[in-house]
């Protein structure tokens, strides 16, 4: 593993509205992911602002921004969490993703596809806190590993948050994502976890290297 | 005047050439007999119906994110290819049921969802290597390209779970039937694509050896 980033007293958060612009993402009829991805962004983020803690977003319209740029700035924010939000109609609850890198990846891929693999160790122990707080607040999760083009090339601990519908809501699976309510649940839990991130991320600063 | 021996001769010779015309004429209507009875117990068209064999489905689950073994018997096919092919067909058709733990209604396109399946051994550096350890120089493990109908690609949903499911459960399932099958690599109508519905990557290979990490042991 790499050493650890050099202490900062500032607690970054990257919050990355995926898709956007010319890029809906999942779609069906009047439904569109990034609409969804762009609320749920601009809610945690004044969540977690009010909270004193400094977040850098990727997109804050509805924008056109290719992988690169939003892993130039993710990089470029030094963050000690980044997470990149989408929203499927297929499945329910809300799944955790971590990249399926290895702490040390063998040279089957290219080295900018494979930055993450450096902090893996990390992001799994940012999803275990996430995982907590969602199952805490009631919500459905399911944690899995997988290639995932943004996240791959991150250097922060990073998961990608993907939330599909509340089943148990007896709402339709668009009438749920639309849910303001569910979308601020969810909003709250994550920004539960996030400050309990940095809380951990403060004792281990704070402990010998 | 011909010398007696010369007479005794021609008559050896002759009955040799009557014995020998004989002995080759049987043998010629023996081997004739057994052309026939080959022809007759060869079918002249294939059979319709493959006999029916094990295999092994890696059954994607949406509700808990995991694949789920399923042991079946079907009609298979002698060639690797359509072999692979049959049984991923068989995979992709139990996601177009209307109770699928996994629905992906691209499944149900008329046309089959796997346009082709080819087997190919993995290009390995270590063949000099193999061959000084005194193993068999020829690579062991096999690439499998998966070639998608386009039809099932554009039907199918968009998300991170419900696009690596698929995938997974193809890499999966192609290892559980084929263990010499180690990387898998899709095409879509013939085409490498960016993603399958907008998430889950096709540009890279992907390890059946992965496939355990990320569905066998969780974060
Ligand atoms: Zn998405």
């Amino acid at each position: 593993m790499q050493a650890p980033p050099a202490p900062t007293s500032r607690f970054v958060v990257v919050l990355d509205a995926a898709h956007g612009g010319d890029d809906s993402g999942g779609h069906s009829g009047s439904w569109n992911e990034k609409s969804v991805t762009l609320a749920l962004s601009v809610r945690l983020r004044s969540l977690l602002e009010a909270r004193g803690i400094a977040v850098v977003t990727t997109r804050e319209s509805d924008t056109t921004v290719a992988s690169e740029q939003r892993i130039e700035i993710a990089d470029h924010a030094n963050a000690q969490a980044c997470l990149s939000l989408h929203a499927s109609l297929s499945g329910s609850g809300i799944h955790l993703f971590a990249s399926s890198l290895a702490p040390t990846e063998p040279a089957h891929f290219e080295p900018w596809r494979t930055a993450q693999s450096a902090s893996i160790t990390r992001s799994l122990a940012l999803a275990g806190v996430l995982n907590s707080a969602l199952l805490h607040a009631g919500m459905a999760v399911t944690l899995g590993r997988m290639a995932l083009p943004v996240v791959d090339s991150l250097t922060c601990p990073a998961l990608a948050v993907e939330v599909s519908p509340d089943r148990t809501s007896g709402e339709s699976p668009v009438d749920s994502l639309n849910d303001p309510g569910y979308q601020a649940h969810l909003a709250d839990a994550l920004a539960a976890a996030l400050l309990e991130w940095q809380a951990e991320e403060g004792h281990l600063g704070a402990g010998p290297s | 005047m011909i010398p007696r021996y010369q007479t005794v001769l021609f008559f050896l010779l002759l009955a040799a050439s009557i014995l020998m015309g004989t002995i080759l004429w049987q043998l010629r209507n023996r081997e004739h007999q057994h052309l026939l009875q080959g022809e007759q117990s060869t079918p002249t068209q294939a059979p319709q119906v493959a006999p029916a064999e094990q295999a092994t489905l890696m059954v994607a689950n949406d509700a808990d994110d995991s694949l789920v073994t399923r042991a079946l018997s079907l009609p298979l096919p002698q060639s690797p290819n359509a072999r692979a092919r049959a049984i991923l067909d068989k995979l992709l058709d139990l996601y177009a049921t209307a109770d699928a733990s996994h629905p992906v209604p691209g499944g149900a396109s008329p046309t089959s969802p796997i346009d082709q399946v080819f087997l190919l051994p993995v290009r390995t550096a270590g063949i000099a290597a193999r061959r000084a350890a005194g193993k068999n120089p020829q690579s062991e493990s096999e690439l499998a390209v998966v070639n998608l109908a386009g039809a099932f690609a554009a039907n199918h949903p968009s998300g991170i779970e419900t696009e690596s499911l698929t995938v997974l459960s193809i890499c999966a399932t192609l290892h559980a039937n084929f263990p010499r099958i180690t990387e898998v690599h899709f095409l879509v109508d013939g085409q490498q694509r960016e993603t399958l519905a907008g998430h889950a990557d096709l540009t890279r290979t992907y390890l059946t050896s992965d496939v355990a990490v990320t569905r066998g042991a969780q974060p």
